[in-house]
């Protein structure tokens, strides 16, 4: 699961990364925001979005997504919420 | 009028709540593995760092088998307060609107700040006057410590809890200590029984501590409890009453005495 703040939402963070990068000679980043990346294994890839919804996100503040990585259905593939 | 404290693992300010508490009452010391909260008028939920506030500040505390039972008591009508890390968790039991965010200048930080009563007709602020009568007493001088104390809501969410007069405690001009949308320094839930507050009255009850202004919160969930009668707490509830709450407990939980 990839989280990070909802757009719209102010990412002190973020910001704090966007100004150091140009001390280090990194000009022209901007719109960094910082997230977080949970992996796990289930056995139910089918609750996944019930699991962000009601533990590893707060919605009201946090978008995420759904990676699959490995798993029967072959290929991994990408839910975005 | 007797008060519950919730101690959950990583509290640090349930012994302060109670010593505020019992200025103007009784009180005790829930545990947070415990659904049975022992028939107490009122809830605390204190600060602290519940769970090494991992994955979200509050979010591990809010399903504990204690906020089961405090979300049915709130449900009922019954008054909670949700303190600092207690605001959080209230937050994320959605018991509470809106979410708790680091502080825009990504410190922690902690000092005295002025917070003014914007709702004197909540249960929580009816000891005080409202700053807008312009007497002294509008005005709470209380503590804040804390590093996500940033609230946070949609604007139309703002403007609707304006609108009903659940934004109860604002920071007084110019010592918004986080960015707090709106300068919001305590909310309630639409009913008003639930008030989440960043400020910490508990550390501000006592004249020893420098201002005791605080302690006009505890006083006024005292005098609303008090007005509603000994029968109001769970009056007809099918779930929770005082007289069924004790028989709930298992024991066996490692519940901790009062202190």
């Amino acid at each position: 699961m990839l989280i990070r703040p909802k757009q719209g939402i102010l990412d002190p963070q973020g910001q704090t990364v966007e100004r150091a990068l140009p001390a280090l000679g990194f000009e022209g980043v901007s719109g960094v925001r910082v997230g977080r990346l949970i992996e796990l294994e289930v056995e139910d890839p089918g609750r996944l979005g019930e699991i962000c919804e009601r533990l590893l996100a707060n919605p009201l503040i946090e978008d995420y997504e759904i990676e699959e990585l490995s798993g029967a259905a072959g290929p991994a593939a990408t839910e975005d919420r | 009028m007797r008060f519950g404290v919730v101690r959950f693992p990583g509290s640090c300010d349930e012994e302060d709540a109670l010593h505020a508490c019992r200025r103007v009452g009784d009180a005790e010391l829930l545990w947070h593995e415990d659904r049975d909260l022992r028939g107490v008028d009122a809830v605390v939920v204190p600060g602290g760092f519940t769970y090494g506030d991992y994955l979200r500040v509050g979010a591990i505390a809010a399903l504990s088998p204690a906020m089961v039972a405090v979300g049915e008591f709130a449900r009922e009508g019954g008054l909670v307060l949700g303190i600092c890390n207690g605001f959080q968790v209230l937050c994320e039991a959605r018991l509470l609107p809106g979410a708790l965010l680091p502080n825009v200048g990504l410190r922690f930080t902690c000092r005295r700040v002025e917070i003014e009563v914007t709702n004197a007709d909540s249960p929580f602020a009816s000891a005080a006057s409202p700053v807008s009568d312009g007497a002294s007493g509008g005005r709470l001088t209380v503590p804040v410590k804390h590093f996500t104390g940033r609230f946070h809501a949609p604007q139309a969410e703002l403007d609707a809890m304006e609108e009903r007069g659940q934004v109860v405690f604002r920071y007084a001009p110019g010592q918004n200590p986080n960015g707090s949308e709106r300068d919001i320094a305590g909310v309630s839930n639409e009913a008003g029984n639930v008030l989440g507050l960043m400020p910490h009255p508990e550390h501000a009850s006592d004249p020893l501590t420098g201002s005791s202004d605080g302690g006009l919160v505890f006083e006024s969930m005292r005098r609303h409890v008090e007005a509603a009668g000994p029968a109001s707490s769970g009056s007809g509830s099918p779930g929770w009453s005082p007289a069924t709450a004790g028989r709930h407990n298992s024991g066996g939980h490692g519940v901790p005495a009062a202190a």
